[in-house]
C-alpha cells in the first residue's frame, strides 16, 4: 500500500502557544485512519495544516504526492473536507449549497446535477432538497455538511468530528456511509474523541493528546501495548469523593493505574475479576457507596489512559 | 473568472433572500422619500418648509420686460421653497457674493437685454445682442445646474432663437470652459450666428414669457429620491463587506479558500457581489421612483453611467470597511454611522451649497456628494458631459478605496492563519 499523506514534523504555533508540537504520521491509500484525542488536542488544527488553511509554523507534509505548503492547488483538487463547524448558507436550500459549493470544485452543467442527485440520495435529504438549511435539523445540518466534502469525489476525505452534537440515529447513518465511502475506495482521515467510532471505523488510529502523537497503530497493535490489562470502571455516588478510594485501590496488589474522572474511578490491571472483592470492601471501608461496576477488555480508552493517565471523556 | 461570478450571484441572492436588508435597501428610501416628499409640500404643489432655499442673487439693470419678468418668476411662490432671492444693483459686490461663498449663483441681466432680444423699433434692427449672465458657485454644481435648469424653462417659454446663444454661453461659463471675463466675446459670437439665422423670423410672444414665469416647476422629488437612494447605497454596500466578516466567523470563507478557488477569486467574487446588489438597488429605485412618482431622472444612458459609477464608488467603502474592521457587529455598527453621516454631507436632506466651507470639503469623500451632484443635472436636462466631473471623482474613489483594501487584506490575509 502506497501513502496518499506523508507528514513529517508539522507543527503550529499560535504566538507562542505550541498546538501542534511536530507530528509525524502516513495515511496509506485505501484505509480510514482515526485521529483520536480529546477536546484542544489539536486535531482541527492539523486538519487546517493538511487542507492548506493554516500555514505551518515547520515541517512539510505532502498529500497525493504534492507538497501542502508549495502546490496548494493541486493539494485542494485532491481532498475534500468536512469541517468540525457547519460551513453552509443557511438561506440556500441543500441543493443550492450543494450546488454552489460543487462549482467552486469545478463541476457544472450536467455533471454538477448527476452528483448533486447522488450526494443528496447518499445523506438521505432527495426529498426535503428544496427546503432552506436553516430549516434542518442539526443531524440534518451535518449531513449536508458532508455532502459539500463529497461532491467532487476527493481520493482523500477529512471528517473532523462529524457526529458532535448529534443524535444516534444520525449517527449512527453518518458513520455506516463513512464505512460505504472506504468500501468504494475514498481515503478517510477521521477526528474524533470518541473512542468507540475510532474503534468501529479505522484501520489504524492516531492517538493526539496536547499537539503531540502518542501512540500510532492498528487497534491490536495499540490494545497490545498496554499489555492483557482490562479496565475496570466503578460508578460512585455524586456525593462521594472518589479520589480517596482511588488512593486506597493504588496501593493494591496488581493494579497498574487508577484514574478519577467525574463520578468514576477507572482502574488498569491484568486481573480485575480478582480485585472485584478488594475494591468493593474498600469502598466500603471509606463509606463510598458504588452505583455499578463495569468491566471492559483492552480498547483504546485503555492505552489513552495509560498513555496520558487521564481519561478520554470530556 | 467563473468562481468569481458565481460567487458574486450566490451574494446577490444571499441579499434578495435577506428580509431586513431589503427593507433597508428599498422601502426605507421609499418610505423617506415620500415622506420627506409631503413635508415640502411636493405632492401638493404648496411650498412651506423651503428644504433647499438655495441663495441666489439677482442683479437686474434691465428695466425691460424680460428682466422683470424673470424678477417676478424667482419671486414666485411656487420656487419659494427652492430659491432664497436677493436682489442688488452693484455686480461686483455680487460676484464677490459666489467667490466668498455666499451665494450660489448670480444672475445678472444687463442693461438692454430685453431691448437687444424685442427691439422696441421693429426698423431699427440691433445688430448686437445683450447676454444674460450667469456666475456660478463652482463648489455648488447642483444648485447652479437648478439655477440654470429654471433660466432654460424660463427662455424656453419665450421662444427666441437668440436666448440660446446666452444660454450657450451660460453653460461655457458654468463649466469652466471659458473665463467670464471672455464671456461677452464668446456669447456675441454664438449670439451672432444665431441672429444670422433668425432675422426676423422671432415670433415673441410676451404674454408667455410672465406665464412662463408662473409655470417654472421643479419638482423637490428629483432632488429627494437620489439623496436617499444613493443614502441607502451606503447601507447596502456595508452590508455587503459585513458579510465577508461573517462570512469569515461562518466558516464559509474558509471553506472557499481550501476549494481549488484562488484568494484573488474570492476576494473580487465578494466585491463584484457587492457592486452589482448596489447597482440593482439603484436601478430598482430609480425605475421605482419613476413609475410611482413620475419622476424624470434625465437621460437614460448617463443615468446608468452615474449609477454604475456610484455603484462602484460605494463598493469601495464596503469592502473598504471589511478589510479594515474586525468583526461583523463593527461593520455594522460604523456602516451605519458613515450612512447617516455621508448623507447629511452629501447633501440627502439638506443643501450642502449654505452649510461652512469646511463642511463641503469633507463631504468630497463620499459618493453621495458626487452622486447627488450628478443626478441633480441629469434631472435638470444634463447630459453625459455635464456629469463627467461627479463620474471621474467617483472612479477615482473607487479606484483608491480598492487599492487600500487590497493592501490591508493582503497584509491581513482574508481568513488564512
Ligand atoms: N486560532 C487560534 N488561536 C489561538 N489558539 C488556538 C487557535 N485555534 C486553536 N487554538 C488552540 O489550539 C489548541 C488545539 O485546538 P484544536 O482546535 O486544534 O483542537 P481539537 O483537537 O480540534 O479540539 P476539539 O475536539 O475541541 O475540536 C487548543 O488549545 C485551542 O485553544
Ligand atoms: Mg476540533
Amino acid at each position: 500500500m502506497s501513502a496518499i499523506l506523508e507528514v513529517h514534523n508539522l507543527a503550529k504555533s499560535y504566538g507562542n502557544f505550541d498546538a501542534v508540537k511536530g507530528i509525524s504520521f502516513e495515511i496509506h491509500e485505501g484505509e480510514i485512519f482515526s485521529l483520536l484525542g480529546p477536546n484542544g488536542a489539536g486535531k482541527t488544527t492539523t486538519i487546517s495544516m493538511l487542507s492548506t488553511l493554516y500555514t505551518p509554523t515547520s515541517g512539510e507534509a505532502t498529500i497525493c504526492g504534492y507538497s501542502i505548503t508549495n502546490d496548494t492547488m493541486a493539494v485542494k483538487k485532491c481532498i475534500g473536507v468536512v469541517p468540525q463547524d457547519l460551513a453552509l448558507y443557511e438561506d440556500l436550500s441543500a441543493r443550492e449549497n450543494l450546488s454552489f459549493w460543487g462549482q467552486m470544485y469545478g463541476l457544472s452543467g450536467k455533471s454538477l446535477k448527476i452528483r448533486i442527485d447522488e450526494v443528496l440520495e447518499q445523506i438521505g435529504l432527495l426529498d426535503k432538497a428544496k427546503l432552506k438549511v436553516k430549516t434542518y435539523s442539526g443531524g440534518m445540518k451535518r449531513r449536508v455538511n458532508i455532502g459539500v466534502g463529497l461532491l467532487h469525489q476527493p481520493r482523500l476525505l477529512f471528517m473532523d468530528e462529524p457526529t458532535v452534537g448529534i443524535d444516534p440515529q444520525s449517527r449512527r447513518a453518518i458513520l455506516d456511509s463513512v464505512k460505504d465511502l472506504n468500501k468504494n475506495g475514498m481515503t478517510v482521515l477521521y477526528t474524533t474523541h470518541y473512542m468507540e467510532e475510532a474503534e468501529e471505523l479505522s484501520n489504524r488510529v492516531g492517538i493526539i493528546d496536547h499537539g503531540d502523537l502518542i501512540a500510532i497503530g492498528s487497534q491490536e497493535e495499540l490494545t497490545k501495548s498496554v499489555g492483557e490489562t482490562d479496565t475496570l470502571i466503578l460508578h460512585v455516588g455524586e456525593e462521594t469523593n472518589p479520589e480517596t478510594l482511588a488512593e486506597e485501590v493504588r496501593k493494591i496488589k496488581g493494579v497498574l493505574k487508577a484514574e478519577v474522572t467525574d463520578h468514576q474511578v477507572s482502574i488498569i490491571t491484568p486481573t480485575a475479576e480478582e480485585l472485584l472483592a478488594q475494591v468493593v470492601t474498600h469502598a466500603n471501608n471509606l463509606g463510598i457507596k458504588i452505583k455499578s461496576i463495569d468491566i471492559r477488555e483492552p480498547n483504546l480508552e485503555a492505552v489513552f489512559l495509560n498513555l496520558t493517565g487521564r481519561a478520554l471523556r470530556d | 473568472m467563473r468562481k468569481l461570478l458565481i460567487i458574486a450571484f450566490k451574494d446577490v441572492l444571499l441579499i434578495f433572500r435577506d428580509r431586513a436588508a431589503l427593507l433597508f435597501m428599498f422601502l426605507a428610501p421609499f418610505a423617506l422619500t415620500i415622506g420627506l416628499g409631503l413635508a415640502t409640500g411636493s405632492f401638493s404643489g404648496k411650498s412651506n418648509s423651503g428644504i433647499l432655499d438655495l441663495p441666489i442673487v439677482i442683479v437686474n439693470d434691465d428695466n425691460g420686460q424680460l428682466g422683470n419678468a424673470l424678477v417676478e418668476m424667482v419671486q414666485s411662490d411656487q420656487l419659494a421653497d427652492l430659491l432664497e432671492p436677493e436682489f442688488l444693483t452693484d455686480l461686483k459686490i455680487a460676484r464677490k457674493m459666489v467667490d466668498d461663498n455666499k451665494t450660489v449663483a448670480v444672475v445678472y441681466v444687463p442693461a438692454g437685454f430685453t431691448n437687444s432680444i424685442i427691439p422696441n423699433d421693429v426698423t431699427s434692427h440691433s445688430t448686437q445682442i445683450i447676454q444674460l449672465e450667469l456666475y456660478g458657485n463652482p463648489s455648488s454644481p447642483t444648485g447652479v445646474g437648478i439655477v440654470r435648469n429654471l433660466l432654460e424653462q424660463f427662455f424656453s417659454e419665450v421662444e427666441v432663437g437668440r436666448v440660446s446663444g446666452t444660454l450657450a454661453v451660460t453653460q461655457l461659463l458654468e463649466s469652466g470652459a471659458i473665463d467670464p471675463s471672455q464671456a461677452l466675446k464668446v456669447g456675441q459670437a454664438v449670439g451672432e450666428l444665431q441672429t444670422d439665422t433668425q432675422v426676423g423670423t422671432s415670433s415673441i410672444k410676451l404674454n408667455n414669457v410672465t406665464a412662463a414665469g408662473t409655470e417654472v416647476k421643479f419638482n423637490m422629488l428629483a432632488l429627494l429620491a437620489p439623496g436617499m437612494a444613493l443614502m441607502f447605497l451606503m447601507y447596502t454596500v456595508s452590508n455587503g463587506g459585513r458579510t465577508l466578516l461573517v462570512e469569515k466567523a461562518g466558516g464559509t470563507l474558509p471553506r472557499m479558500l481550501i476549494s481549488p478557488t484562488s484568494s484573488f477569486q474570492i476576494l473580487g467574487g465578494k466585491v463584484f457581489g457587492i457592486f452589482l446588489t448596489g447597482l440593482a438597488q439603484l436601478l430598482i429605485l430609480i425605475l421605482g421612483t419613476t413609475l410611482l412618482f413620475k419622476l424624470d431622472w434625465g437621460a437614460p444612458f448617463a443615468v446608468v453611467v452615474l449609477v454604475g459609477c456610484s455603484a462602484l464608488a460605494a463598493t469601495g467603502w464596503g469592502i473598504f470597511l471589511a478589510a479594515l474592521l474586525k468583526s461583523p457587529g463593527q461593520v455594522s455598527a460604523v456602516g451605519s454611522a458613515i450612512m447617516l453621516i455621508f448623507g447629511i454631507l452629501g447633501g440627502s436632506f439638506t443643501n450642502i451649497a449654505i452649510m461652512p466651507n469646511w463642511v463641503q470639503w469633507i463631504s468630497r469623500i463620499s459618493p453621495n456628494r458626487w452622486g447627488l451632484d450628478g443626478f441633480t443635472t441629469l434631472a435638470m436636462g444634463g447630459n453625459l458631459a455635464n456629469i463627467m466631473i461627479p463620474v471621474i471623482a467617483l472612479l477615482i474613489m473607487a479606484a483608491a478605496l480598492f487599492l487600500v483594501s487590497v493592501v490591508l487584506f493582503s497584509r491581513r490575509g482574508i481568513g488564512k492563519e
